[in-house]
């Protein structure tokens, strides 16, 4: 074994994991070169003077930071509120339901629509059974008036309106 | 019975939180460790670090144990880790041991072994003069180094975290070290004597 060879194999044979083939080889080779056994005893003190360097420990709050980091990302983003959640989707879907309920309602209740007709009915009786409309229909269905030819009873109505005509200025006046 | 790390991740997979947290208990700091190499700054290796678990976590719901779970989690860490160097190179200055000294820096002088000097301080500065030694390799040598000798990884992990062949990598990692060994020369030379479990980068 050259100088070259035993250099990519020392390396394993001194931290113990040449297999026994090489350690023999390579045991061989030290022993024969002064050049190769001094670099191996080098090597050796080499590794003591790097355990010299001593082990950086994390801050006390690395777990808790770490733990912060994590409960952050694992809470949605800005984005989050464009996926449907189940629980929202479910109330939206009930209060739309309750909403479309309630607007159908009254066209559905036939004891409001009945009350609704009622109402119209009576309020159409109450202006049917005023005086004024009373008096009104007393003069068009006068059996004397009906009795009356057809002109006379038409000039009679612009002599009955040229009276009352007369009579505005003087109540005006007064 | 305990959970490898592949079935922990299946669990997170099916909405157990708590085996997300047992990951992020066993891997936060080897994680921040290794960032905090790569990139030279506290702070930023905190946040690549976060980055690197929102990021598993966030694909939970895909994951498929096609690979070892530090494969996967290490891959990431080194991409976030890389692309951050590569959009900071234009801020950073490229430290290297061979660059002037800066008036704060002290420059690589190790103290005579029979002076009375503050221990710790020489500790702090070889640490410095290691960090920027192993900040100075290549980023592919440098992830190598870093996978290897801290994370103690196997050849084909780091082999596929940085998408090369193990022949490519073991190369690889000679030159790491072999740059090293000649950048640290001095710390070689003169070794702490205090240190337990050395020898062995695994």
């Amino acid at each position: 074994m050259k100088c070259e060879d035993v250099s990519k194999e020392l390396i394993a044979y001194l931290d113990r994991r040449a297999n026994s083939a090489e350690r023999v080889l390579v045991e061989k080779h030290l022993a024969e070169c002064d050049g190769c056994r001094t670099r191996a005893e080098d090597f050796r003190k080499l590794w003591n003077v790097l355990d010299e360097e001593p082990i950086h420990e994390p801050s006390l709050g690395f777990d808790a930071r770490l733990r912060q980091r994590i409960a952050a990302e694992a809470r949605p983003g800005w984005f989050g509120w464009l996926v449907p959640q189940p629980r929202m989707a479910l109330s939206m879907a009930l209060l739309l339901a309750l909403s479309v309920w309630i607007s159908r309602l009254p066209r559905e209740n036939p004891a409001a629509l009945g009350a609704s007709t009622a109402s119209e009915d009576e309020q159409f009786q109450m202006i049917k059974d005023l005086g004024v409309l009373e008096n009104y229909d007393v003069l068009t269905k006068s059996d004397v008036l009906s009795a009356l030819p057809a002109r006379q009873a038409a000039e009679a109505e612009p002599a009955l309106d040229d009276q009352q005509q007369d009579r505005q200025p003087e109540g005006d006046g007064g | 019975m305990t959970r490898t790390d592949v079935q922990l991740m299946l669990d997170v997979k099916a909405g157990d939180d708590a085996s997300f947290d047992l990951l992020l208990q066993k891997y936060r700091t080897p994680l921040v460790s290794f960032l905090y190499r790569m990139v030279r700054d506290a702070a930023t290796a905190e946040d690549l670090a976060q980055e690197v678990f929102l990021r598993v976590y966030r694909a939970r719901k895909q994951y498929s144990p096609s690979a070892k779970f530090t494969t996967w989690l290490f891959r990431i860490a080194t991409n976030l880790a890389l692309n951050s160097v590569r959009d900071n190179r234009h801020r950073q200055m490229q430290v290297s041991l061979d660059a002037p000294v800066e008036e704060d820096e002290a420059p690589i002088q190790l103290p005579a072994r029979d002076l009375r000097i503050d221990e710790h301080m020489i500790e702090r500065d070889r640490a410095n003069i290691i960090r920027r030694a192993v900040a100075a390799l290549p980023e592919k040598q440098r992830v190598a180094v870093l996978l290897h000798k801290y994370e103690e990884m196997d050849y084909s992990e780091i082999a596929k975290i940085l998408d090369c062949s193990e022949s490519a990598l073991k190369s690889l990692l000679f030159r790491a070290y072999e740059t090293l060994r000649v950048q640290l020369a001095p710390l070689v030379a003169q070794p702490v004597e205090h240190r337990a479990g050395e020898g062995r980068p695994s």
